[in-house]
């Protein structure tokens, strides 16, 4: 009795932020940014799955959801990329060099690299969609030989809308990996593709039977991204979804994150197609 | 060699077309190039064929006055480029250009037409695949238009 009063005693309060500071704030186009935090004490830095998130406290505005771009691998820092579309967004990305930023997390379900290991890796992101999947790229990048090919299919708003344009020139020339990208409005001087990102899988040399794939973006592109993954012959189950609702207490207690039987915060926000598929067609859900 | 026969039969637009038509259509077919940086064709000229393209990339462009052309789609190897030679009053409603060098079969569309309509069931084969590419490129364009990437 008196080991079980303990223990609890011990957890710590998942309400609770660990205080972190800023310790890098990067530019990656006009309205985006990637914040790296480093814990304050100097210790180590949470342990993460790709594809969790994090609630980022900013003492005096208010709480947000954010996912976590960088290596899991990474022990010292934590990173965020952020786009800046609301006031505590727009205030998060002006943060400065030692600034404090309190970190709750991570929580959610991660992308399932195990289960991935020995199929072909599919990538299928849209605008900050990237930031969650970044994590599991370095993940199979970083191993290898733990997987087959990795396709990774990035749709954005326009070239200047592009995020890690660096790294997705780097990746492109990675073994067994092919990098395709496209844009929704290009100008005279992009020479790359123009059109949905839907529209690369045609050029996407997919071994459907032995691939998974994981797609994060806005949700009807992830809806038509799924359907045309079924028509390109991928199982439901093969393919998962990163979901985004209103988060506030990230741990399933307020429900303000509920989305049919699920909460996202807990419950995802990685889900298989096949198990949300009914949630997606449903209106104003 | 490859024969053109052999390459519009493996071409995905005309994959499982009963060999019968791909030597039918390859009487209306030739081989094409185009340099980086050449029109293939202009809005308002007339569409005399169709391409299935081989390899390189062609964007779609709209022309603006004042403006800079408009980029509307790219197209790639394996796709088609242009069906306005299928419905009058034939001409082309969009710039196509060659964004890197490209090579495509060109067939001819008074050719094809003739052909199809001396054959239905080739003009129902042709129409049913363009119409396929037509739904495809009409759901691409709606999604275009969401402009899901905005802020909300």
């Amino acid at each position: 009795m008196m080991t079980t009063a303990t223990a609890a005693i011990a957890l710590p309060d998942p309400m609770v932020p660990r205080p972190y500071s800023v310790s890098q704030v990067l530019k990656e186009t006009a309205d985006t940014f990637s914040l790296t935090l480093q814990p304050a004490d100097g210790t180590a830095a949470d342990g993460f799955q790709p594809g969790q998130f994090s609630m980022l406290w900013l003492f005096g505005v208010g709480e947000l959801p954010i996912s976590i771009s960088g290596h899991s691998a990474d022990r010292e820092r934590l990173v965020y990329t952020v786009r800046s579309v609301g006031q505590a967004t727009h205030s998060l990305v002006r943060r400065e060099v030692g600034d404090p930023v309190g970190v709750r997390g991570p929580y959610g379900t991660g992308w399932p690299m195990q289960a991935a290991e020995g199929c072909d890796v599919v990538i299928v992101a849209g605008g900050i969609g990237l930031a969650p999947l970044r994590p599991a790229i370095y993940e199979v990048l970083g191993n290898r030989p733990k997987y087959g090919r990795l396709v990774i299919l990035y749709g954005a708003r326009s070239p200047r809308d592009l995020l890690y344009r660096k790294e997705l020139t780097a990746w492109s020339r990675q073994k067994d990996t092919q990098v395709l990208v496209t844009v929704d409005y290009g100008g005279v001087s992009w020479r790359g593709h123009v059109g949905v990102v839907t529209t690369l899988l045609r050029y996407a040399r997919l071994q459907p039977s032995r691939s998974v794939a994981f797609a994060c973006g806005p949700e009807i592109m992830m809806r038509f991204v799924a359907r045309d993954l079924e028509t390109h012959g991928m199982g439901r189950e093969q393919i998962y979804l990163s979901m985004e609702r209103n988060m506030k207490c990230a741990v399933g207690f307020c429900g303000h994150c509920q989305y049919g039987p699920h909460f996202i915060c807990k419950d995802g926000p990685i889900f298989s197609y096949d198990r949300i598929r009914p949630l997606l067609e449903k209106y104003e859900l | 060699m490859e024969t053109l026969e052999r390459i519009i039969a493996e071409h995905p637009f005309f994959a499982g077309l009963a060999s019968d038509y791909t030597s039918l259509l390859s009487g209306c077919a030739s081989n094409v190039r185009f340099d980086a940086g050449t029109y293939i064709f202009k809005e308002g000229e007339e569409a005399g064929e169709f391409y299935l393209i081989r390899a390189g990339k062609v964007a779609l462009e709209i022309f603006a006055p004042q403006r800079k052309p408009i980029m509307l789609a790219t197209l790639g190897e394996g796709e088609i480029l242009g069906w306005s030679w299928l419905l009058p009053p034939y001409h082309w409603r969009f710039h196509a250009r060659a964004v890197d060098a490209v090579r495509a079969i060109a067939l001819d569309g008074k050719c094809l037409r003739t052909k199809c309509e001396q054959d239905h069931d080739l003009g129902y084969e042709v129409m049913k695949r363009f119409a396929h590419i037509l739904q495809q490129r009409l759901e691409a364009t709606r999604l275009q238009l969401l402009d899901v990437y905005a802020v909300s």
